[in-house]
This record gives C-alpha cells, sequence and structure tokens, in this order.
C-alpha cells in the first residue's frame, strides 16, 4: 500500500470519566482518504476515543481528555481551538439516530445554513437534495421534505443523521455504529456510501459487525477494556492477528 | 357516650378481629401457613376492614343525619304566633338550640341537676338566672316555649346519641363476625382486603372531586341568582363599575368591563416581566451554569416563590410605588398621580411569576435530550445557535404552557392588587393610574355589609365565576399544549 497523508495523530491519549479511566494511553495515526474501523467488545471505549476526535467529550461535565491529538499537525486540545470550528471540520453521526424535532429538509439544512454553505434558496435545495441522495433516503422522503424528522422509522431517521452530517462537507466523518438499525439494504447503501466518501475525505467507523469493518474499511483497530490492543490494515487483522485478544475477539471467543 | 369513645370502642374491636381472624384462619389450616390462600396477615386485615369501614360510614352518615331530624321535630312545637316581627323560624331554632347547649353544659358542670333542667314547669326566670350564673350565653329571656323545645331538643338528642352508639357497635360487632366466618383457608383473604384498598382510594380521590363539583355549583348558583337580579347583557358588557353603598339602592351600575381590562392590563405587565426574565435565568441555568452555581442559584430563586403575596403586596406599597413616583410622578415625569398604579401592582406581579417561568421552563429545558445538542454541537454549531434552533424551538410548546400557567396566576392574583393598584375600577390606557382588578372587587363587594341577598353582593359570584371560566380556559390550554410536547419524546 502506498503511504498516505496522516489526518489524526494520537499520542498517549487518556481518557477520564471521574475516576474511571476509560481510555488507556491510546497512540494512533489516522490516515487520510481511508475508512478506518474500530472494532471491540461492548464498553472497551469505542465511542469514548471517536468523541475524543472532535471533541465532543466536552459537553460531559465529568469527562477528562489527556494526551496529543493533532488534525492536520494542529492540537485540536491547544486552547486556541475552537471546538465549534473543529467539529464543522470534524462531523459525526452518533450511536443513536438523533433528529432535530423540525421538518426532513431543515433537518439536512441546518449545518449548511449555519455555515453558510449555500448562496440561495436554490443552492440549499441542491445541498439537501444531493445529501439526501447519498444517504440513500431522497426517494423515500421526496415528496415529505416538510414532515418532522422525528416521524421517520429508526433506520430512516439514522440515514437522515448521515445526510445531515455529510451535508456540511465535513473533512473528517466519524460514524458511530451507522448500520445498527439499518436493514441489509440500507446498509449496503450506507458502506456504498461510505466508499465514496473516502475518495475526498477520511472516515472513521465503529462497528459491531466484522463483515462491515471488513468490507468498507482499510484500516482497523482493536479496542479491548481501554486499551488499543492491535492497528493495521484491516486485511492483516482479519487474517492474521498478532495479539491473542484481537484473534479471540475476531473468532467471536471474547466479546 | 361521646363521640371519641365509640371510635375508640370501634378501633378495639377491630384490633381484636385482626388478631382473631389471623388466629382463626391459621388455626383452621392446622397451623400451616402455605395451607392458607393468603398471607395470615390478610385474613386479620379482611376482620379489621369489615368491622371499621361499615361503622365509620354509619358514624358519619348518623352525625350528618341526626341534627335534621331533631331539628324538624322539635320546630314543629314552635308556634307561627311565637315567631317575632323581622325575626324567622331559624333564629328562633337558633335561640332553642342556644338555650338546648346551655341546659346541658349547666349539667355537665353541676350547676343544676338533671331533674331540674328536665323540669318542664320549671319557672323561666329561675332557669335564665341559673344560666346565666353557670357562664352560659343566653341571648334574649328564655320563653316557655323555648324552654320546653330546648328540653325536647335535649332529649331527642340525647336518645339519638345513645342509638347512635349501639347501631355503630352492632354494626361493628357483625363486620367483626362477618369476617370471622369468612376466615378459613379458602377464602381469598388478599383479594378482599385489595378490593376494599381500592374502594378507600376512589372514595379519596371522589371527596376531591365532589368538593370542586360543589365549589363550582355554589358558583353557578349564585351566579343564577345574581342575572336574575341584574341583566347578564349589562354585566358582560357594562363600561363603568358603580356599585351603590347601601345595598338595597338598586341603582348600581354593575359593569365587568373594567375590572376584566384592568386584570388584563396587570397580568400583561406582569408577564412581560416575568416571561423574559424568567425564560432567560431558565435558559442560563439549564445551559450555561456550573453546577456549584445552579445548585445555589436555583433554590435561591425558588424562594421567591415562598414568599406570601401580602409581602409582595407590602413591598409594592411602600418600595416600588414610592420609587415609581419619584420618577413618573409630579416631581419627575408628571404622568402618575399617586404610588398605587397598575404599574407598580404590575411590577411586582411580574417578580412573583418569575420563579413559576423560570423552575417550570428549566425543567423543561432540561428534558430535552442531550442527544440533540450534541447532535447539533456535532455539525460545529455553537451555545447560542444550538439554543435558539434546536433546544428552545423543541422546549417551546412547553415553555407556552408555563406562560400560560403564570398567566393563570397573574389573573386569580388579589393582595398584589389591592394594595399595588388601587381600588379605582377604571377604563384607562395609562399604565400610570390606578386601576383594580375582577379578584379585588370580589373581596371588597363581600367584605361590605351589603345584604347578601343584594345584587352587589350576588356580583361576586358572577366575578368569581368568569374569572374562573377564564382561568379554567388558559389551564386546559396549558395542559393540552404540555402533554402534547410530552409525546415527542416518548
Ligand atoms: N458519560 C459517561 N460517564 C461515565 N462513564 C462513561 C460515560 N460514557 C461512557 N462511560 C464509560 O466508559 C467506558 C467506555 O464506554 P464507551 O461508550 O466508549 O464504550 P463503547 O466501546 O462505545 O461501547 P458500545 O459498543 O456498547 O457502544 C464504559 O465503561 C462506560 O461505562
Ligand atoms: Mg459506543
Amino acid at each position: 500500500m502506498d503511504q498516505k497523508d496522516i489526518k489524526f495523530r494520537c499520542h498517549g491519549v487518556q481518557v477520564y470519566y471521574g475516576d474511571t479511566h476509560a481510555i488507556k494511553d491510546v497512540d494512533v495515526d489516522i490516515e487520510d482518504k481511508t475508512v478506518t474501523a474500530f472494532i471491540g467488545p461492548s464498553g472497551c471505549g469505542k465511542s469514548t476515543f471517536l468523541r475524543c476526535l472532535n471533541r465532543m467529550n466536552d459537553t460531559i461535565a465529568s469527562c477528562r481528555v489527556e494526551g496529543d491529538i493533532r488534525l492536520d499537525d494542529e492540537d485540536i486540545y491547544h486552547r486556541d481551538v475552537d471546538p465549534v470550528q473543529l467539529r464543522a471540520k470534524v462531523g459525526m453521526v452518533f450511536q443513536k439516530p438523533n433528529p432535530f424535532p423540525k421538518s426532513i429538509y431543515d433537518n439536512v439544512a441546518y449545518g449548511p445554513k449555519i455555515h453558510g454553505l449555500a448562496k440561495n434558496k436554490a443552492g440549499l435545495d441542491e445541498i439537501v437534495e444531493k445529501s439526501l441522495r447519498r444517504a440513500a433516503l431522497w426517494d423515500e422522503v421526496k415528496d415529505r421534505l416538510d414532515t418532522p424528522g422525528t416521524g421517520l422509522s429508526g433506520g430512516q431517521q439514522q440515514r437522515l443523521c448521515i445526510a445531515r452530517a455529510v451535508a456540511t462537507e465535513p473533512e473528517v466523518l466519524l460514524m458511530d455504529e451507522p448500520c445498527s438499525a439499518l436493514d441489509p439494504i440500507a446498509t449496503a447503501q450506507v458502506e456504498e456510501l461510505i466508499d465514496e466518501l473516502k475518495q475526498r475525505f477520511s472516515v472513521v467507523i465503529v462497528t459491531h459487525s466484522m463483515q462491515q469493518a471488513a468490507r468498507v474499511s482499510q484500516k482497523t483497530a482493536f479496542f479491548h477494556l481501554g486499551n488499543l490492543v492491535e492497528y493495521d490494515d484491516t486485511n492483516s487483522i482479519f487474517t492474521n492477528p498478532q495479539d491473542p485478544r484481537t484473534e479471540s475477539y475476531i473468532t467471536g471467543r471474547i466479546g | 357516650m361521646p363521640v371519641i369513645w365509640i371510635i375508640v370502642a370501634v378501633l378495639a374491636i377491630a384490633g381484636a378481629g385482626y388478631i382473631l381472624g389471623r388466629q382463626r384462619a391459621l388455626a383452621r389450616a392446622g397451623g400451616d401457613r402455605r395451607e392458607l390462600h393468603s398471607l395470615p396477615s390478610y385474613y386479620g386485615s379482611n376482620v379489621a376492614l369489615k368491622v371499621a369501614v361499615p361503622s365509620f360510614l354509619l358514624l358519619i352518615a348518623w352525625m350528618i343525619v341526626q341534627p335534621f331530624v331533631v331539628e324538624n321535630a322539635v320546630s314543629g312545637m314552635i308556634p307561627q304566633s311565637e315567631i317575632d316581627e323581622g325575626s324567622s323560624l331559624g333564629l328562633v331554632m337558633a335561640e332553642v338550640r342556644r338555650a338546648a347547649t346551655g341546659l346541658e353544659n349547666a349539667v355537665a358542670q353541676g350547676v343544676i341537676t338533671e331533674d331540674f333542667a328536665r323540669n318542664a314547669r320549671a319557672d323561666i326566670t329561675d332557669i335564665t338566672q341559673r344560666l346565666k350564673d353557670a357562664g352560659q350565653i343566653v341571648t334574649s329571656d328564655i320563653t316557655q316555649t323555648i324552654l320546653h323545645a330546648a328540653q325536647r331538643y335535649r332529649l331527642l338528642s340525647a336518645t339519638g346519641d345513645m342509638m347512635m352508639a349501639i347501631a355503630v357497635l352492632l354494626v361493628a360487632l357483625a363486620g367483626a363476625l362477618w369476617g370471622l366466618r369468612e376466615s378459613v383457608p379458602l377464602f381469598r383473604a388478599r383479594n378482599a382486603v385489595e378490593r376494599v384498598m381500592r374502594a378507600i382510594l376512589v372514595a379519596a380521590a371522589s371527596v376531591a372531586i365532589l368538593t370542586t363539583l360543589g365549589i363550582v355549583l355554589s358558583l353557578i348558583f349564585n351566579t343564577i341568582e345574581f342575572f336574575r337580579l341584574y341583566p347578564a347583557w349589562d354585566f358582560f358588557t357594562g363600561t363603568n363599575w358603580a356599585p351603590s353603598f347601601s345595598g338595597r339602592g338598586g341603582s348600581s351600575e354593575l359593569g365587568v368591563l373594567p375590572l376584566l381590562w384592568g386584570t388584563f392590563y396587570i397580568s400583561l405587565i406582569a408577564l412581560l416581566v416575568a416571561v423574559p426574565i424568567g425564560l432567560f435565568s431558565a435558559i442560563y441555568l439549564s445551559e450555561y451554569a456550573s453546577k456549584h452555581v445552579r445548585s445555589i442559584a436555583k433554590p435561591m430563586i425558588e424562594v421567591l416563590a415562598g414568599i406570601p403575596t401580602i409581602v409582595y403586596g407590602l413591598f409594592a406599597l411602600l418600595t416600588v410605588g414610592p420609587l415609581l413616583l419619584a420618577v413618573f410622578g409630579k416631581e419627575g415625569l408628571g404622568w402618575m398621580q399617586a404610588g398605587t398604579a397598575v404599574m407598580t401592582a404590575g411590577l411586582v406581579m411580574g417578580v412573583m411569576l418569575i420563579p413559576f417561568v423560570s423552575s417550570l421552563s428549566d425543567d423543561i429545558i432540561n428534558s430535552v435530550p442531550q442527544a440533540l445538542r450534541d447532535g447539533s454541537f456535532g455539525l460545529g454549531a455553537t451555545k447560542s445557535e444550538t439554543i435558539r434552533q434546536v433546544v428552545l424551538p423543541a422546549a417551546l410548546p412547553g415553555i407556552v404552557g408555563a406562560i400560560l400557567l403564570a398567566a393563570s396566576r397573574a389573573i386569580g392574583e388579589t393582595m398584589i392588587v389591592v394594595l399595588g393598584a388601587g381600588a379605582a375600577a377604571r377604563l384607562s390606557l395609562n399604565p400610570f393610574e390606578a386601576m383594580t382588578t375582577v379578584t379585588a372587587k370580589i373581596v371588597s363587594q363581600l367584605t361590605g355589609d351589603a345584604d347578601f341577598a343584594s345584587p352587589e353582593a350576588l356580583v361576586a359570584f358572577a366575578l368569581g365565576m368568569t374569572l374562573f371560566v377564564i382561568t379554567l380556559g388558559l389551564n386546559v390550554l396549558a395542559l393540552y399544549i404540555v402533554r402534547k410536547y410530552r409525546e415527542q419524546y416518548e
């Protein structure tokens, strides 16, 4: 594999929730234009680490992050960095779908409006349509864009959240189990989207499905009890794991 | 036998019933509690409830009915001729009751003997004197008829009390027997107790509902009575409020509009003060304040809600009024004549409402799921963008509900108005003029010495009814909105 640029450089990351030590000394480099998968048993800290990358943990009072995380060689936890600006660059799709209690259209238009991405109404319409198409939702909702986003089914809501995140044109997209509520068809569509997104930016995806990790990602990180056990090319991880814990997990013996 | 002893006796029977029922059920099961359908204590409770519930119900019913029966029987003894000019049977009967109580107490004190109290031929002046000596209140001199009636009253009451005691105790014993007979292993005591418990709870709920119903009915009847004396059209469309003070003048003008306008105007100013301040402090407390600040500031704001409104009234009268007068009065801008004005009452009432708006809004804003905020932050929105575009719209219906509840408080408020806004009913746009509200006028119409049957007094009920309908409407609307909002996240 050719050497790609490094998007995120993380070194010695520690995360504490009060006294709980949730992430223990993690070093990881996330490449640009690559899909990186985080796998590991429930509660091992995948979401926690993902939320460090766009400083979403700032909203949790008890949470403390230590160590060095650099985006394009800039320390994102430096006091001069505006987390709001950062999150515009590093978008996120959450584990549970959380559409705003607004219309479908306004849900998708929310980010573009805040960041002034569209010149006029027509431009906004275009962004909304494009984003919904990329999230494989357009055909289902094109006739009811002004109905509330909360009225959609769980899987549709999740795709709406993906469309919402894609609409702001982030450089990095963090996806926390985006397919856990989706049927196989929608899952395939989202995976297609991820594949397309990686042409332009890097995607980090948390997943509980080994097959999905193997299908969509080029790099895989295996977390266990807050430690990053192994991080390598997806191929190597699944064919030739170095750590016995990784092997047990991907063959289904721990987790 | 005094009522307290009856109660004690019933409770004792119930207690004994509990123990016996428990024992009997156990004994019938051969001492093996697994043979019983329910736990032994349920058998005991079943007996105790069967003793207590019917006998207490009978006791209450008897105590309510007996005075009517006795009164009826005795009032027949009073001939029409005995009733003075300008008096009524009711007044004479009150005299009879007083005399009867006097005799009763005098006997209890040992001043007169039982025989003397019963002596139908007793000397009236003597008996009056003795009663007065015994410290009993006897207003006019007792006549022969009244004495006889009083003696009969005593006799009937005593018999009634005796019969009541016997009846209640019999019912209690019958209940005990009934419950004990049921205490066999196959009897489903647990279900029986469950049913009685449900009945008790239903009864408690009914009391609350019936009371509300009673209040509404009394309002309605008196309102109808008022509209018989005073045309409804004039009441609802009259722009002048000028009750005549004699109370029998019939020349009163009782138009509700100036009062409604005063109520509306003062409430409006109060809400203009309370809604922004309350809402902003709620937003600060729930979104920006640190845990520490919140734990201090929230209780402090809520202390405002605990201040009695009369204290707010004093604050309006003694502090806010003079302050406003200094700025807008003759020395200042010259818009204000006196310290009591719509503005004074409105501002103070606004302060009173702040904790309502803020603490309800705070709860509502807090119940907006964190996931929504995260979603907005995750798209690169700032805190205030998130609040304005996601949190507040999501909380809006609930906040509207909170404001409507605050409005119905404002409309019902009295003391601040009495002390802060003056007493003049007036249709005016100047907020520095004295005005008054529906509630304040209800108080002044009923505390005067007007005859209760006059329109000047009865109008209070019509005013109360108007107010009730308005606040009920607001509350229903608020509840409807709040409930609709709840469904969104469930
Ligand atoms: N807000 C929080 N407060 C305190 N502890 C937390 C919080 N969020 C997560 N944790 C703890 O941190 C650890 C890691 O949690 P995290 O949500 O990152 O796990 P995860 O790998 O995403 O699990 P899952 O696959 O179930 O989503 C867990 O032990 C969890 O209990
Ligand atoms: Mg997770």
